[in-house]
């Protein structure tokens, strides 16, 4: 038995020794560099500045008081504010599209495998893929909607989708729906899949219409599938990055957490900043989650 | 009543696909049209030109671009599935103290935001001076591929049933011959599976291959198509852009769609990544 444990270390020493060099180390190290006044030309010319990068005050001699940092930045705060409001959105649309998508699938008719193979063409489409042919079907002066949405009667003027203020979120919001309610409704599927018929079977007998099947016996059945497959969901929508910097590029509107950090790290020339603000972004997204788990009383029992 | 909501159904389902298959319909249809009927919204290009496809695949480095992608993703694929091979057999198999710790630590990993490594990440590359080289991607890519293999696999080994491998510990065979001889055989279709997820992960990685290349020629496919312009600023070369896209997603649906199965089942194993 000790044998056998010893052989599990040996086992796992290469996948840690590669998880601690590519994501433990490199954490720690933009953590720290968050309290430094790194710039990218010279890493190595750096002074330990405490908090200043989060947070510090400026009293000029006239009297007057200045406030610095990260935490009174209001394009960052605007930055959070999308993100958040992005994630919530976009994962409330797929869960209850994916619902809708998974429980058409779990009917039975002829034709469900050529569906089925349909909705995963979304999810097999690269991101930037998706985000390049949505420009041009959104494309103010010749894209297809526009021109349809026109003929229809339904705007009488074109929108400049991605680029204007009052669209650009829901342009990425549209996007991402469309890429990834197809995720979503396989994994509602499968926990649809898992449920005893005879259950259904019972409720049906009992003369229950299909609107309190759903909400009384389905729902509550494969509640805990959902909530897990809306965290993973939530969780990579908190750190978008390639949709927003390809759809809607320099837009304040749209500019997400991530953004943000990386324009700061790598093309501002405030090293030390944009590692605050990946710091900040991963506090943040770890207390929301801790949140849900919480709220939402999740369980992952280890290993399955 | 039962006619209209079978069409009502019937409806929807068409809905579903329509919506699931005209944008890619549409990219096809953009790439092969050519000069200024590229600017008329139709859904049928009046003359078939493969121009846009010469163009992509004859001027500028997108064919390198495109061997870039197949040996990163090809790379990550391989150390991945080499390394969570036996870190699954150790996790799935063997019961030692902080063994569900490690498992949540893994899942942790894998659903990471990836910028809160970027800033160290690009130090650690600097400094092995792999910064512009595709090794750079290599190694980083290893923070979401990995976690999510050995995530997948240990799932797979632990259906597998027990009774094989305490036939050959009665034998006398040692932990490396129980994974090498016997799980590894059985082990394919699983591999197969994690191995097509993660290469279409790394196939579409954007940020890293982004933050960590600064020359076209080491360019892999996405960051190639985000950064594809035309002759001058304002002129963005949509056929041109639709038929990198193209390119590079047909075999990707291909895939897809022969896996269909294997891909699903894989998926709500792993329940990561979207």
């Amino acid at each position: 038995m000790r044998r056998r444990v010893r052989t599990a270390w040996l086992f796992l020493t290469p996948m840690l020794f590669v998880l601690a060099v590519v994501a433990g180390w490199p954490f720690l190290r933009t953590v720290y560099y968050s309290f430094t006044d790194a710039s990218l030309a010279d890493l190595d010319a750096r002074r330990w500045v405490g908090f200043d990068n989060y947070f510090s005050v400026l009293r000029l001699p006239s009297g007057r008081v200045l406030y610095d940092g990260l935490l009174v930045d209001p394009v960052w705060w605007r930055a959070v504010w999308n993100t958040v409001r992005f994630a919530v959105v976009s994962v409330a649309c797929e869960t209850v599209l994916g619902m809708i998508v998974a429980l058409a699938l779990n009917a039975e008719f002829p034709g469900r495998g050529i569906v089925r193979a349909a909705i995963l063409i979304p999810w097999a489409i690269p991101t930037i893929v998706s985000a390049k042919m949505w420009q041009w079907m959104l494309n103010d002066q010749f894209g297809i909607i526009n021109v349809v949405l026109l003929n229809l009667g339904l705007i009488d003027t074109k929108i400049a989708w991605t680029a204007s203020a009052d669209t650009a979120m829901i342009a990425v919001l549209i996007v991402d729906i469309w890429k990834t309610t197809p995720f979503m409704a396989l994994l509602i599927l499968a926990a649809l899949q898992m449920l005893p018929r005879e259950i259904l079977e019972v409720a049906k007998l009992d003369g229950a219409s299909p609107w309190q099947i759903f909400w009384r016996v389905t729902l509550p059945l494969i509640r805990p599938a959902v909530m897990v497959a809306v965290i993973f969901r939530a969780l990579d929508a908190l750190r978008i990055f390639d949709l927003i910097y390809v759809l809607t590029p320099n837009n304040v509107q749209t500019k997400s957490m991530s953004i943000f950090a990386r324009e700061n790290l790598f093309e501002f020339d405030k090293f030390a900043y944009g590692s605050a603000a990946s710091t900040l972004l991963f506090l943040i997204i770890g207390l929301l989650t801790i949140a849900y788990i919480r709220i939402g009383r999740l369980s992952f029992d280890g290993g399955r | 009543m039962r006619m209209l909501k079978r069409a009502a159904f019937y409806l929807l389902l068409l809905a579903i696909v329509f919506l699931a298959v005209f944008p890619f319909y549409y990219a096809i249809v953009t790439s092969l049209k050519s000069g200024t009927e590229l600017f008329q919204a139709s859904l049928w290009p009046q003359s078939f030109s493969l121009a846009n496809y010469r163009n992509v695949l004859t001027e500028g480095p997108f064919l390198r671009n495109l061997v870039n992608s197949l040996i990163v993703s090809g790379a990550v694929v391989a150390i991945s599935l080499l390394i969570g091979i036996t870190a699954a057999y150790a996790l799935a198999r063997i019961r030692f103290r902080g063994r569900s710790g490690l498992m949540l630590a893994i899942l942790s990993v894998s659903m990471f935001p990836q910028v809160a490594a970027l800033a160290g990440l690009f130090e650690i590359i600097r400094a092995l001076h792999l910064y512009n080289s595709l090794l750079a991607l290599i190694l980083s890519y290893m923070i979401f591929t990995l976690p999510f293999t050995v995530w997948v696999l240990t799932t797979f080994v632990h259906d597998l049933p027990v009774e094989i491998e305490e036939a050959a510990i009665l034998d006398g065979a040692g932990p490396w011959i129980i994974v090498s001889r016997i799980f590894l055989p059985l082990m394919w279709p699983a591999l197969a599976t994690t191995g097509l997820l993660a290469f279409i992960t790394a196939w579409n990685e954007f940020l890293f291959a982004l933050t960590f290349t600064s020359t076209n020629m080491q360019r892999t496919v996405p960051v190639a198509i985000a950064l594809l312009s035309g002759n001058s600023q304002f002129e963005i070369p949509w056929g041109n852009i639709m038929a990198a896209s193209v390119t590079v997603t047909v075999p990707l649906v291909v895939l897809v769609l022969i896996f269909q199965r294997r891909i699903v089942s894989g998926l709500t194993a792993g329940g990561v990544n979207g």
